[in-house]
């Protein structure tokens, strides 16, 4: 059901998949971008992409036209293309910014670009053919602090901002030299650049940081996760109705949708959870993806737990292996198979340096079937078999 | 199940860790390509920093908690009833403290009303096992007032011993 696969001892800050998924990127929490090409159940490295001079913070791949964008710390951005030799050249892009380039999306339609930066700005950047360069126009206000995350809406124009001033926000990235006036959308009428759209607080009363904010596979809904332990959904369809799950569990870094009404999320728990909305547009948790259960250690035992429990009001102290297939906190959720509206399977990365791909279908037949209650209250026996 | 008067103390202390160290990489808003512990730089204008949080045992002993996005600061009062527990842990704070580079997470001064700081940042998290980060930290509260009570029976011990051989002589 999940596939694990181990890239050392470093935490992998983000990965990103090729279009056929038999290659992947990801920096092990360093300056460099890996490339590991799929050889049957092993990885072999096959490119490193040595440019940047600080942390990699952001890495996206571009499935159409095979390219693949990073951003660091050390304020850059580079767009990678293929040579004929297989080799990665790199092309600066001028973001404009004065501090650390935090997360970068290609759009839809690969023509153009988001970074989030740690500027309090969003540069979305495109390819100027006259000039033969990357540049970059700003999106600056409202925003008061870092950009933590950003995703594209399926119609190549609006985009959806985390921040940690704890807002979520949606803009218009619309540039008028490179496209058409887009259609109308849910959001609003007015497309100029940077028109902000809608602003949610990630709750009323702050709510702590966004880590993550994503846009569903219609376009119509964003979900994102907040330091509060939550995972709301606002609906533009619905006069932007937002749904606010508290969840008992460790705030969550990330989220991607895998289908019309679910999502993943996955964070310092180190376990990826799927949730759902349903008809009255309440998320509810549908599952854990991680099921595995923690191996029972065996042997004299008993009296070393009474004492770690009696000194440390814990069960187990040499023990050093969390239950779950993550050891560490995950900090990077990509699809695996399948697109925002319909996905089978998504990949997260951590800081453990595990790449693991969880299967979803699995457990979509264990959420299907029917709730546990009404099995064991259909098994009792009936009255009337009693009474013979 | 808790022997210990100590544990209620400890549990309350360890939840408040296990929420508190949900840190992560993050660099600094201020000053370009530098990456700092959010928490050190009190910068009330930006929103990167929480709440303070106090578990306190009685008005003696407390461990202040802080947190922010990228670390956290610990910070403990330890027990100090009379001037010989004070000297006590003192000496013993220095001895620590002067070999902070090899504890990595204490901090070479305490916050100012504390014994002894503690500052976490994301690259610990990093590099170490969380439970066993937390785990540490309650096994050094645990041990210290131990070790500090028995320093203190035994300085009491010698000064009777002395005393004794003093007062012989006189006899």
């Amino acid at each position: 059901m999940a596939e694990r696969h181990s890239f050392g001892v470093n935490p992998i800050t983000c990965h990103a998949w090729n279009r056929d998924r038999t290659q992947v990127a990801l920096s092990p929490n360093n300056h460099e971008v890996h490339i590991y090409q799929r050889a049957d159940n092993d990885w072999k490295l096959v490119d490193v992409l040595n440019q940047h001079d600080l942390r990699v913070t952001g890495i996206d791949w571009a499935p159409k036209t095979n390219r693949i964008v990073t951003c660091a710390v050390d304020r850059n951005a580079y767009v990678w293309t293929q040579g004929d030799d297989g080799k990665w050249k790199p092309t600066l892009v001028l973001l404009r910014i004065n501090r650390a380039a935090t997360c970068v999306k290609w759009s839809p339609l690969e023509n153009k670009f988001a970074v989030g930066s740690g500027a309090r700005l969003i540069s979305v950047c495109y390819f100027e053919s006259e000039n033969d360069w990357w540049v970059s126009k700003h999106i600056k206000k409202p925003i008061h602090s870092t950009i933590t995350s950003i995703d594209w809406h399926p119609n190549n124009v609006l985009l959806v901002a985390g921040s940690a001033d704890f807002k979520v926000r949606v803009f218009s990235a619309f540039i008028k030299d490179i496209e058409e006036m887009p259609q109308p959308s849910p959001w609003g009428m007015k497309m100029s650049l940077g028109q902000l759209l809608a602003e949610f607080p990630n709750s009323s009363g702050g709510g702590g940081w966004v880590h993550s904010v994503a846009f569903s596979g219609d376009g119509n809904r964003v979900c994102w996760v907040g330091h509060d332990s939550s995972v709301s959904v606002a609906d533009a369809t619905s006069q932007m109705a937002v749904s606010k799950l508290r969840t008992e569990f460790l705030p969550f870094l990330s989220c991607v949708w895998v289908g019309p009404s679910s999502l993943v999320a996955a964070g310092h728990s180190c376990c990826p959870m799927l949730y759902s909305i349903n008809e009255s547009g309440q998320l509810y948790l549908n599952c854990k993806l991680d099921v595995s259960q923690k191996k029972e250690a065996g042997g004299l035992s008993a009296m070393r737990k009474f004492q770690s429990l009696d000194r440390q009001a814990r069960i187990e102290t040499s023990d050093t292996t969390l239950e779950t297939v993550h050891q560490n906190a995950i900090t990077c959720l990509c699809l695996y198979k399948g697109g925002k509206g319909s996905a089978s399977s998504v990949s997260t990365s951590g800081l453990d340096g595990q790449l693991v791909i969880w299967d979803l279908q699995v457990v979509v037949i264990v959420v299907v079937q029917v709730p546990l209650i009404f099995v064991t209250v259909s098994l009792l026996p009936t009255y009337t078999s009693y009474a013979k | 199940m808790a022997a210990n008067p100590l544990q209620p103390y400890l549990n309350a202390i360890r939840r408040t860790l296990e929420a508190a160290l949900c840190i992560r990489n993050f660099p600094s808003e201020d000053v370009e390509r530098h990456n700092k512990p959010e928490i050190e730089v009190q910068d009330s204008t930006n929103n990167l920093i929480g709440k303070p949080l106090i578990i306190s045992r009685s008005p003696l002993e407390r461990t202040l908690i802080e947190s922010s996005i990228n670390s956290v600061r610990i910070s403990v009062k330890i027990k100090q009833v009379d001037d010989v527990d004070a000297v006590i842990t003192k000496m013993y704070m220095r001895f620590l403290t002067q070999r902070a580079d090899q504890f990595r997470i204490l901090r070479r001064k305490p916050i100012e009303g504390y014994t002894i700081s503690f500052l976490i940042t994301s690259i610990h998290c990093e590099e170490m096992i969380l439970s066993k980060l937390i785990d540490w930290i309650i096994q050094f509260m645990y041990d210290i007032d131990k070790e500090l009570s028995d320093m203190k029976i035994t300085l009491s011990k010698r000064a009777r011993v002395v005393a004794e051989e003093y007062m012989k002589q006189l006899l």
